[in-house]
C-alpha cells in the first residue's frame, strides 16, 4: 500500500494521453484498491438525479487561481456536478498532496474535494497536478499530473475537468473540446458572418474567416482539423472544407447547383450534403479521397440536414416528401427511408445523431414555437429540452450528454448560443463576443 | 446616378413597396448584398425607360409568397407577366432571380425553400417567353431579410423572389 501522504509522484507515462507533445500526462499515486473505476453517479438513469456537491480548492501556485476558475466554471455547466461556493470552505489547502481534513468538508456537505498545484518546471513548461478525494472514505480516488506548454494552460484545466467528471460519473468527458460557430455582427438585413472557433466554455475565440463571404452551418470533422461549411461567393453557394490549421480551403465536389447542409461521416472520409436542382433538394455524399460522388435520395421534395449514426450504418435527415418537414432514417447507402417523427401538429428539422448513438436531437416547430428536443433513433421517447420564439440547430457534446443550439429573440437583435443537458435539467448561455449561431461541437481533443 | 435621398421620393417608394429601396440604385444591383442604395431623387415616372430603375419602379422587381409556400399568387403572376413583357423588350439584361424566406423556418430548409421560390419564378418567366438561358437563380434562405421585426406583416415582405438585372448578356 502506498503512503498517500507522500509528495512523491509516480511518473508512469500514459502514452495514450500524449497529444502531439502538447500535454503529457502521468498518474499520481492511487492505491490499487480504489483504482477500479466505479461511477458515483449513474446518470444513465435519466432525469431523476441529485447533482454531486464537489469542492474545487484553489490550486497552489501562481496560475492556480485561473485554473481553478476554469474548472469550477466547467462544473457549474455540467449539471451533474455542483461546485460548492469557495466562501463556505473552512480549510485552506496549502499542501495539495496531503489528504484534506475530511471533517471540515463533511460539514459543508462536500462529497468530493479537488486539490492541486501548478508549478513551472525548470524547462519553462507548466506542471499541473490534481488529486480527487472522496470525503466519505478520506481516500484519494484519482490523481494525474500534466506537463504542458504554458500557452496551453486552458487545455490543462479542461483535461483536469474531464478526468474528474469521468471518475465521478463514469461517463466520458467533454470539456476538452472545441466548438465552431458563426459570429454575427452588423444589422440584420446585411449580417456579417464569420467562421469562429472557441473552447466549449467560450474561451480561446479565434476567427477563421474575415466576413467577406456569407458563411453558415460549419461542421467539425470527427478525425481531422477540417471544418465543412456553406459559403456564398461567386456563382452558386457551395460547400467548402477549411483546414483550420493551414487555412487552406477547397470546394467540395463539382455539383451543378447549390450545395448546402454538409456533415462529415464518422470516419471523416466522406461529406454528406444537399444539392439543390430545380425545385428539389436531394442528398449526396462525396468521398474525400476518391472525389467520387454518390446520390442517396431522389425526390422532388426537400431532403436536407443529413447526419450519420456514429457507426456509419444509417443516416438521419429531414424531408418534406410527406407534405411537411419530418425526420427520416435510412441506410447509409440510401433507400428505404422510414419516418420517425410523429408529434401531432409538429414539424421536425435539423436532426443530428448523438455520438453515443442513443439519441437524435432536433428542432421542433409547433404552434408557432421553435423547440429543441431529443428522441430515440426509432422515434420513441421524445423529450423537449427548451421551447420558445426561436431555438434552432442542436449539436451534441462529444459524450452525447449535452447539446448546444442557438436562440434568436427575433426583431433587430441577434442569436445567442446556449448549452443544455439532454435531460433538460440545466441550461446555460455560452459566452461569445457577439451574436452567435450554428454551433457545431467538435470531438474530444485528448 | 445619384445617391442623395429626399424625403418625398422616399415616401413614394415606401408606398410602392417598403422593401423597394434596396438594390434599386445601388452600384451592385444584387438585392441581397445589402448595400441598399436609394431611389435617389427620382420619382416613379422619371426613370429612363429600359433602365434598372424603370424595371424596379414601374414594373416591380419582386413577388411575395405565403408562409412555407412556393405557389405564385395571382398578384405575383400579374407582376411576373409585366416583368416578362419588360424583359422581352429589353433583352440585353442577364437576370438573376433571388429566392428568399422569412425567419420562421430552419436555416437549411429555408435555403431549399428559397431555391424553390426562385425556380417557380424562373419557370413562370420562361413560360412567358423569357429565354431560360438569361435566367439564373440563387437562394439566400433567411439570410437577407429586407424587413426586420417579429410579426406576421413583416415576415411576409421577406418571403420573396426578387428579379435582379445584371450586366448585359454578351
Amino acid at each position: 500500500m502506498t503512503d498517500l501522504k507522500s509528495p512523491a509522484l509516480s511518473r508512469r507515462q500514459a502514452a495514450g494521453l500524449l497529444t502531439g507533445g502538447l500535454v503529457a500526462a502521468s498518474g499520481l499515486l492511487v492505491p490499487a484498491t480504489v483504482r477500479a473505476q466505479s461511477a458515483y453517479l449513474d446518470i444513465r438513469r435519466g432525469t431523476n438525479f441529485q447533482p454531486i456537491p464537489i469542492a474545487v480548492t484553489n490550486f497552489v501556485g501562481e496560475q492556480g487561481q485561473a485554473l481553478t476558475g476554469i474548472i469550477t466554471n466547467n462544473f457549474k455547466r455540467s449539471v451533474f456536478l455542483q461546485p460548492l461556493d469557495p466562501k463556505s470552505f473552512s480549510q485552506q489547502i496549502t499542501n495539495p498532496d496531503q489528504a484534506p481534513q475530511m471533517d471540515a468538508w463533511r460539514m459543508i456537505n462536500a462529497q468530493f474535494v479537488v486539490t492541486g498545484r501548478v508549478a513551472r518546471a525548470p524547462d519553462g513548461r507548466l506542471r499541473t497536478e490534481f488529486r480527487l478525494w472522496d470525503v466519505s472514505t478520506g481516500q484519494q480516488i484519482t490523481g494525474q499530473q500534466y506537463v504542458t506548454d504554458p500557452n496551453n494552460s486552458r487545455r490543462v484545466a479542461h483535461i483536469v475537468s474531464d478526468a474528474i467528471f469521468s471518475r465521478i460519473t463514469g461517463e466520458k468527458g467533454f470539456f476538452d473540446s472545441r466548438v465552431v460557430f458563426v459570429d454575427e455582427s452588423g444589422p440584420k438585413e446585411r449580417r456579417i458572418k464569420r467562421l469562429t472557433i472557441m473552447d466549449q466554455d467560450g474561451g480561446n475565440v479565434r476567427y477563421l474567416s474575415k466576413g467577406d463571404d456569407l458563411v453558415v452551418t460549419p461542421r467539425f470533422s470527427p478525425s481531422s482539423q477540417d471544418v465543412a461549411y456553406m459559403a456564398f461567393g461567386q456563382g452558386d453557394p457551395r460547400v467548402f472544407i477549411l483546414n483550420i490549421e493551414t487555412g487552406q480551403r477547397e470546394v467540395v465536389g463539382n455539383f451543378p447547383g447549390m450545395t448546402f447542409s454538409p456533415r462529415f461521416s464518422p470516419d471523416g472520409q466522406k461529406v454528406i450534403m444537399s444539392l439543390s436542382q430545380g425545385s428539389a433538394s436531394n442528398l449526396f455524399t462525396m468521398d474525400l479521397r476518391s472525389r467520387a460522388t454518390t446520390r442517396l435520395t431522389d425526390t422532388s421534395g426537400i431532403d436536407t440536414s443529413p447526419s450519420f449514426a456514429p457507426d456509419g450504418s444509417q443516416i438521419v435527415f429531414e424531408s418534406d416528401r410527406g407534405g411537411s418537414q419530418q425526420i427520416y432514417v435510412m441506410g447509409a447507402g440510401g433507400g428505404g427511408a422510414k419516418r420517425i417523427s410523429y408529434g401531432e401538429g409538429a414539424r421536425y428539422s435539423t436532426p443530428v445523431w448523438s455520438p453515443k448513438g442513443d439519441y437524435i436531437a432536433f428542432t421542433r416547430q409547433k404552434a408557432g414555437a421553435f423547440g429543441i428536443g431529443v428522441m430515440k433513433p426509432d422515434g420513441s421517447g421524445e423529450r423537449i429540452i427548451t421551447e420558445g420564439y426561436h431555438n434552432e440547430g442542436p449539436t451534441f457534446a462529444p459524450n452525447g450528454l449535452y447539446v448546444m443550439f442557438f436562440r434568436d429573440p427575433g426583431g433587430a437583435a441577434g442569436p445567442r448560443i446556449f448549452m443544455a443537458d439532454v435531460f433538460g435539467r440545466g441550461e446555460f448561455p455560452v459566452a461569445t463576443p457577439g451574436f452567435g449561431s450554428d454551433p457545431a461541437w467538435g470531438p474530444l481533443l485528448s | 446616378m445619384t445617391f442623395s435621398i429626399n424625403a418625398r421620393s422616399l415616401k413614394i417608394v415606401a408606398a410602392l413597396s417598403a422593401a423597394l429601396a434596396m438594390g434599386a440604385c445601388s452600384k451592385n444591383p444584387n438585392d441581397a448584398d445589402g448595400t441598399g442604395g436609394g431611389i435617389g431623387g427620382m420619382g416613379a415616372g422619371a426613370a429612363t425607360p429600359g433602365s434598372q430603375q424603370d424595371f424596379v419602379v414601374n414594373v416591380g422587381d419582386r413577388v411575395f409568397f405565403e408562409s412555407d409556400s412556393t405557389e405564385l399568387t395571382s398578384t405575383a403572376q400579374g407582376t411576373l407577366d409585366k416583368q416578362a413583357r419588360w424583359l422581352s423588350q429589353y433583352a440585353s439584361y442577364a437576370i438573376t432571380i433571388e429566392g428568399h424566406a422569412d425567419e420562421r423556418g430552419t436555416r437549411e430548409y429555408n435555403f431549399a425553400l428559397g431555391a424553390r421560390r426562385a425556380e417557380a419564378t424562373k419557370s413562370y418567366l420562361a413560360a412567358r417567353g423569357v429565354p431560360a438561358s438569361r435566367l439564373r437563380t440563387i437562394s439566400y434562405g433567411k439570410e437577407r431579410p429586407v424587413a426586420v421585426c417579429n410579426d406576421i406583416s413583416c415576415w411576409s415582405q421577406n418571403r420573396r423572389a426578387v428579379t435582379v438585372l445584371g450586366g448585359p448578356t454578351s
